[in-house]
């Protein structure tokens, strides 16, 4: 650490990651203390001078009770959890095989599959939601989880693929030569010897994917109809407003335990998480 | 005037570790200070605090005549290169040598004069135009020191410059940095863990050992007069034969007593040693301060023993022999033949013994 | 099958179709389909008929279109500018050692892993016209004497889903941004301070440099991710007041699933198409030269 004077540390870096943190948590605690907050207090206007936006002093359950009882939220969480999990499952296998494929394994084209996949990667679901609507439907996998269990995948795959694919050629040729020499075949080595090996670079994978699957939203907009299909991101938006009326108590309600689930689980593998998203670039 | 003045240094780190105590340093102009000790000794932490990359905890350091402690290392005038060299990667050789000059404002004359003498001082003129990932480490080296050189410091400092190099590099460069030194006529403070750099770099050397001085003096004072075990077994190689032995009083004579070993205490040292008649001290003696005994040796000063292994140098042989109760080596004339397990009886130097305390390991 | 298990041809094709599979079904496809849409008049519940480039035609001309093509501009650029600079700012403070380092690093990701339309309504509800506590901040802090108008005039709520994208997206620039930095011989800092380097010389002589090729990666994907936005913009405007905060992919939405017009929904989706590959193609080769060098 280079010498600095003291005011300097002060300026250049108290304040600035202060101010860094609170701008990045702010929303938070706003979501968080409309949730709880009773409608009258809610309700009223910024100019008004009893308006104390910033905190609440008789914080109420009502709204999440609202949210749990009278709408399709817990179904909603289900169904994300489930989709998300599926999906993850899906594409983590998809990615396993494939980056193993493509790591080593020398065939033909594998350069060519590896750029492809990457590719794929880059083209974005605005751009193929409304023939998937069609695709989806002459498939009979309309409303149905199904529809996002399968197309979830097309943004997790390349994206496994790749981190994977990375992980696998950081892992010595020995071992799996010498499981081979102790008379496994080459899948088996793959499965016995290096999975478990990789078990790190696929747990950043998987949390990685999981996040990813929960913000997902135009597929899950366009493909589920009926309320009870619908996933949290889609849900919210879509229920909680009815006619031209925001019930911004059960929103941000909403909001703040759609997003629970997700910060939980990201808050037990942070590390991987990392992992997964600054491997995704330097691949 | 560009002595520097270190006084009661001490660093002290978050989690407690102390690692450098109570150091005080006076080190002259123009002089050539190396400070040399194992890892983990403090030497390098010490360096770091007179370039200002290490906070200090306690203690003052003067550069010149200005107490630098709270200044940033672009304001103290000096210069350093790291053990790694620390090549910007993505710039030329000469503009990493250009760098410091072009932070300070110089003019691009100036700058591309400086760089081009201290470039044909080192020799690398014709790699100017070359980035770090196309030179070999011996001239990642150069280009190093000659990012120092240019800035004409009133201090170079050296962290560990030769270890990454090869033996014979090492070798080469060392001649080289001495005649350097001798050319630019800056202060500099070195910091190795060879011992074999220190005593043919430096003007005076400095062993640490535990964040503490142990020794501050000319490279053969070290050698000749060690002011405790440590410096004695650290300074030469190969190390200080060192032997537990027991004093005793015969007379007027005093003996030097251990397994197989009974040696007399030379008269010059007699008045230190005999407060610890009765009491048991320990021997050093050099390799170099050993030879076979002839028949004109006193007896006094000679002891018998069988040779273990023999290493044959070409300019000199190795003998390692047990006496004492210890594995001994004994440096001898290249043309002595011997067989392996052969008796011999050693003769030692009575001017080059050493006496050290059992307990505190400072010399008598 | 131990032939199938042992062979690498055999073994490669074998693992890799599953995930070619999917990727050809639902990627490729549609893709063709989307380039076939985009030629013909369907519309749900008509095939229609072919018809060249009508749409396309039709989309440079529609008025709404050429706004939601500026907007997409517009807002990649501003928030991709902002996103780079808070991000490197922010990774750059993360760089230190100080205490909480480690709660505060994984704080800084939530924006990035909570749920975009989640957030986005929680911006949505801070910028309400009645309600807003922006406003009452600013109108408390002696900045403002009536409201901001955020969402409900065209700039301001173009210049409102910049900042909401920049919250959003800061985090992902950050952590990347801080890997790279992380990478960086610290010696080659504590060598450009000895060579009379302030801080700021520090970061553009010897950080930035070596920073370049992940810095262009991160802004790559985040271009490709922003020019395509949809759930933003979705949330918090509609695209609206009057249409005048649309973006290709919430207008493509518009017409396409709202309105049912399915072929010219498609065309206009596919405009994105030219500028992220262009993006895409530049940055392959900017990466090739670099390790060409």
């Amino acid at each position: 650490m280079l010498i600095e004077r003291k005011w300097k540390k002060w300026v250049y870096f108290y304040l600035p990651m202060a101010a860094f943190i609170l701008f990045t948590l702010f929303p938070f605690y706003w979501m968080a203390v409309t949730a709880f907050r009773p409608d009258p207090e809610l309700y009223r206007t910024w100019r008004q001078p009893s308006a104390t936006p910033l905190w609440t002093l008789e914080p109420t359950l009502e709204h999440v009770k609202g949210l749990l009882q009278t709408t399709a939220f817990p179904q909603w969480l289900w169904n994300t959890m489930a989709i998300a999990i599926v999906s993850t499952a899906i594409s983590l296998i998809c990615g396993m095989f494939a980056g193993y494929a493509l790591a080593r394994l020398k065939f033909r084209g594998s350069e060519f599959l590896g750029t492809a996949i990457f590719i794929t990667y880059l083209v974005p679901q605005t751009l193929l939601f409304i023939p998937l609507a069609d695709i989806i439907r002459d498939m009979q996998l309309g409303n149905t989880p199904w529809a996002l269990m399968l197309t979830y995948p097309t943004i997790l795959i390349p994206f496994c693929t790749w981190l994977l694919m990375g992980y696998f050629k950081t892992i010595p040729k020995e071992l799996e030569e010498c499981a081979r020499i102790d008379g496994a075949t080459r899948f088996g080595a793959m499965v016995r010897i290096i999975f478990p090996v990789a078990v790190p670079g696929i747990l950043s994978a998987g949390i990685f994917a999981f996040t990813l699957s929960w913000n997902e939203f135009i597929y899950a907009l366009v493909f589920m109809a009926s309320a009870e299909q619908k996933t949290v991101p889609v849900g919210v938006v879509s229920e909680l407003i009815r006619g031209d009326i925001f019930f911004w108590g059960q929103l941000m309600a909403g909001a703040l335990l759609g997003s629970v689930p997700v910060a939980l689980v990201y808050s037990f593998f942070v590390e991987y998480y990392v992992t997964g998203l600054t491997g995704s670039v330097k691949g | 005037m560009a002595n520097v003045s270190i006084r009661e240094l001490n660093k002290k780190y978050d989690n407690g570790f102390h690692a450098v105590k109570d150091v005080s340093l006076e080190i002259r102009d123009k002089e050539f200070l190396v400070l040399v000790g194992p890892s983990g000794c403090g030497k390098t932490t010490t360096l770091r605090m007179v370039a200002g990359l290490e906070e200090i905890t306690s203690g003052e350091i003067r550069i010149g005549d200005q107490v630098v402690n709270e200044l940033p290392p672009m304001d103290r005038n000096i210069a350093m290169v790291f053990q790694n060299y620390a090549l910007y990667p993505h710039k030329t050789v000469f503009d990493n040598m250009a760098f410091g000059l072009q932070m300070r404002g110089y003019a691009k004359e100036e700058i591309a004069k400086r760089v081009r003498e201290a470039a044909e001082i080192l020799g690398i003129e014709p790699l100017l135009a070359r980035k770090p990932r196309q030179l070999s480490g011996g001239q990642r080296q150069r280009v190093a020191v000659g990012r120092a050189i240019v800035r004409h410091p009133q201090v170079f400092l050296f962290d560990e410059p030769l270890s990454n190099l090869d033996a014979k590099l090492r070798v080469q460069m060392r001649v080289e940095l001495k005649r350097l030194h001798e050319r630019l006529e800056t202060t500099a403070i070195y910091v190795t863990h060879d011992q074999v750099e220190a005593m043919t770099l430096g003007d005076r050397v400095v062993v640490m050992k535990d964040g503490r001085v142990q020794q501050v003096g000319e490279p053969l004072e070290l050698y000749g007069s060690p002011a405790n075990r440590f410096v004695a077994g650290f300074i030469g190689s190969p190390a200080m034969n060192f032997v537990d032995v027991a004093i005793s009083a015969a007379g007027d004579a005093l003996w030097a007593e251990a397994q197989g070993l009974r040696v007399r205490v030379p008269t010059e040292l007699a008045e230190r040693v005999r407060p610890n008649a009765g009491k048991r001290l320990t021997l050093g003696v050099r390799p170099e301060a050993l030879r076979l005994a002839n028949g004109g040796d006193p007896a006094e000063y000679t002891f018998g023993s069988a040779v273990d292994v023999i290493e044959p140098l070409g300019n000199e042989i190795l003998l390692n022999f047990r006496a004492g109760g210890v594995p001994m080596v004994a440096r001898v004339d290249p043309g002595v033949r011997l067989k392996a397990h052969e008796a011999v009886r050693f003769a030692l130097d009575p001017d080059r013994l050493h006496f050290f305390d059992a307990k505190t390991e400072t010399a008598l | 099958m131990t032939r199938l298990l042992e062979s690498e041809k055999l073994l490669a094709a074998a693992l890799l179709t599953p995930g070619v599979a999917i990727l050809l079904l639902f990627i490729a496809y549609p893709f063709v389909m989307a380039l076939w849409f985009s030629l013909t008049s369907i519309r749900v519940g008509e095939a229609g008929e072919f018809v060249g480039l009508a749409n396309f035609e039709k989309a440079i001309n529609d008025t709404i279109f050429q706004q939601a093509f500026k907007n997409t501009v517009f807002y990649t650029f501003w928030a991709t500018v902002f996103k780079l600079a808070l991000g490197m700012w922010l990774a750059l403070l993360l760089n230190r050692h100080f205490r909480f380092k480690r709660i505060v690093r994984a704080s800084m990701l939530l924006p990035f892993i909570i749920p975009t339309v989640l957030s986005a309504f929680a911006w949505r509800w801070m910028f309400d016209p009645t309600f807003s506590v922006m406003n009452w901040m600013l109108y408390h802090g002696g900045v403002i004497t009536d409201r901001l108008p955020f969402l409900s005039s065209g700039d301001w709520a173009m210049w409102c889903a910049v900042l909401v994208n920049t919250w959003r997206g800061m985090p992902f620039f950050a952590i990347t941004l801080l890997a790279g930095l992380q990478t960086i011989n610290p010696d080659l800092h504590e060598a450009a301070a000895l060579d009379g380097a302030n801080a700021w010389n520090r970061f553009w002589h010897v950080t930035w440099p070596l920073l370049l090729p992940v810095t262009l990666v991160v802004v790559v994907f985040s271009v490709i991710q922003t020019f395509s936005d949809f759930q933003l913009i979705y949330v918090l405007t509609g695209g609206g007041p009057a249409n005048s905060t649309h973006l290709i992919a919430t207008y493509a939405y518009q017409i396409g699933v709202a309105s049912g017009l399915l072929g010219e929904g498609a065309a206009l989706s596919l405009f994105m198409f030219p500028v992220l590959f262009a993006v895409v193609w530049f940055q392959l080769r900017y990466l090739k030269r670099m390790e060409n060098a």
